[in-house]
């Protein structure tokens, strides 16, 4: 655990070393904005919560988040990098798990820089803070979700852009699994799978802790998830890594 | 040291395999304390594949590597302790400093507080890097990028050495001062260096491994690997072991292929 910090540690900063963080940052908090006071009609609604803000968070997320991961397995097999990394005494998993806990440190750095809006409701009404509290802790971990898929898919190649454009589609896909779209397609091919599909979706999951609901279900999902991701992550760099 | 020490690298049969490709076929030895091994061989022999396998970094095929007794494979992390690597083209972080990097990997290596600033001090002042202590390394020439990829692997000061390339990039004067280095720390640790400079097996190295085509086809002291050849030079030596030895390998290889067919 403490080598996977001292991991973390170096590749936080590799993100405040480059222009990656201030770009990401400025990139989230306008577009986050953006759809909260225009699509979302923040002040027509006339209501003092954070639905507007929260609608649009998965999918800013799913757009976002793959461009925080691509670099950390992909950049470390450009440089090779992972050659230097690995021979160092640290076991795999230690160093997945160092470079999950950065990207989800800096998604948490940027979602904390929304707390203008909270202070916005927060003048305006009366809001339950308790409700905005859970939809945050929803957030960091629809993040962390997506964060996970796009570490391991970043360890299959040493294309940046491939790291991306896989992240999000294969983020993609773990949304939208419980929409009619995908679900009325798998109930007349394959009802199995259809339930199944509609409890592995993200953005439900989301939904719930946006209503206010931090049920014992939700977390083990996420946790189930977010682990299975670092675990093929660990094992897709114990595979590839020399490749 | 006495002679009953072990060995401080036992290579043991080890093969690696890429699909149909062999790139390490079968080779075996071993590096004792006080040895500077200089790992010779053509581009694309084996070299680095060797050396990525004793740095646990790649998995053989079949055999097995230690390091201070240590399975390379089995318990890898003990193993990766008492060795100190240098990857092929001294990969090293481009954003980071060469404090920065050299902290980091300190670090790693389980050093803090003043512990941790004597080892970068060392480090720093035999690979002479004062001059360039806080420029991220991106902004750094060719050689001095070796000499950081050569501090993080002399950093803890470990029993084992395997350098991969160490003077490549480096002009003269630093490869004297690399090679003086080397020759330095020589009597208390197991160096293996691989190289195509072939002077430099004369000038560091106590012995020489020249493989061809992932075997090792020689394996003796610079000074017999010499006299093999009537001119006495290292060169003649290395063309004539190398291209028999590819150009037999070439036809083994067609003849299975033939054989399959």
């Amino acid at each position: 655990m403490g080598v996977s910090l001292i991991v973390a540690r170096r590749e936080l900063a590799g993100y405040f070393a480059t222009p990656v963080a201030s770009v990401f940052i400025v990139i989230f908090l306008v577009l986050q904005g953006a759809l909260t006071f225009n699509i979302g009609n923040f002040f027509e609604r006339g209501q003092a919560d954070l639905g507007a803000f929260f609608t649009f968070i998965p999918w800013v997320f799913l757009l976002l988040v793959p461009a925080v991961t691509m670099r950390l397995w992909a950049e470390e097999r450009r440089l090779g990098t992972i050659e230097l990394l690995l021979s160092l005494p640290i076991r795999e998993w230690e160093a997945v798990l160092g470079k999950f806990l950065a990207a989800w440190a800096f998604c948490a750095i940027a979602l904390a820089l929304t707390f203008p809006i909270v202070i916005t409701v927060n003048l305006l009404g009366n809001p339950d803070n308790g409700v905005i509290a859970s939809g945050y802790v929803g957030a960091l971990l629809t993040a962390a979700a997506f964060l996970a898929i796009g570490a391991a898919v970043s360890a299959l190649t040493k294309n940046q852009v491939i790291a991306f454009v896989l992240g999000v589609a294969v983020c993609f896909v773990f949304a939208v699994t419980s929409y009619p779209l995908v679900t009325d397609f798998l109930s007349r091919q394959a009802p199995v799978l259809a339930a199944i599909a509609r409890r592995l979706a993200v953005i439900d999951r989301f939904d719930d802790f946006v209503r206010g609901v931090v049920s014992a279900r939700d977390l083990i999902f996420f946790v189930t998830f977010i682990g299975f991701w670092l675990f093929l992550n660990t094992m897709i760099v114990e595979a590839r890594k020399a490749a | 040291m006495t002679e009953a020490e072990p060995p401080l690298i036992e290579i043991d049969r080890l093969t690696k395999r890429f699909g149909h490709f062999t790139a390490v076929d079968d080779i075996s030895f071993e590096v004792r304390r006080g040895e500077v091994l200089g790992f010779l061989g053509p581009n694309g022999a084996g070299k680095s594949t060797t050396m990525r396998m004793l740095a646990g970094f790649m998995p053989p095929s079949a055999g097995t590597a230690r390091i201070c007794g240590h399975d390379v494979q089995d318990d890898s992390v003990a193993a990766r302790r008492m060795l100190g690597f240098l990857p092929e083209g001294a990969p090293t972080y481009p954003d980071m400093t060469v404090t920065g990097v050299l902290t980091f990997v300190a670090r790693i290596r389980g050093y803090h507080g003043r512990d941790l600033s004597a080892r970068l001090a060392d480090a720093i002042a035999l690979t002479r890097l004062d001059s360039v202590r806080l420029q991220p390394i991106e902004t750094l020439s060719k050689g001095f990028k070796r000499r950081v990829g050569l501090a993080l692997a002399l950093l803890h000061d470990p029993p084992v050495l395997v350098l991969d390339e160490p003077t490549d990039g480096l002009d003269p004067n630093q490869k004297h001062e690399a090679r003086e280095l080397i020759r330095g720390m020589a009597q208390r640790k197991a160096i293996v260096i691989s190289t195509h400079i072939l002077e430099e097996v004369d000038a560091v190295c106590t012995r020489a491994i020249i493989i061809a085509a992932g075997r090792i086809v020689a394996d003796e002291t610079p000074t017999a690997l010499c006299a093999r050849h009537e001119s006495g030079r290292l060169d003649d030596v290395f063309r004539e072991l190398t291209t028999r030895s590819a150009a037999r390998a070439a036809w083994e290889r067609s003849k299975t292929l033939e054989d399959a067919a």
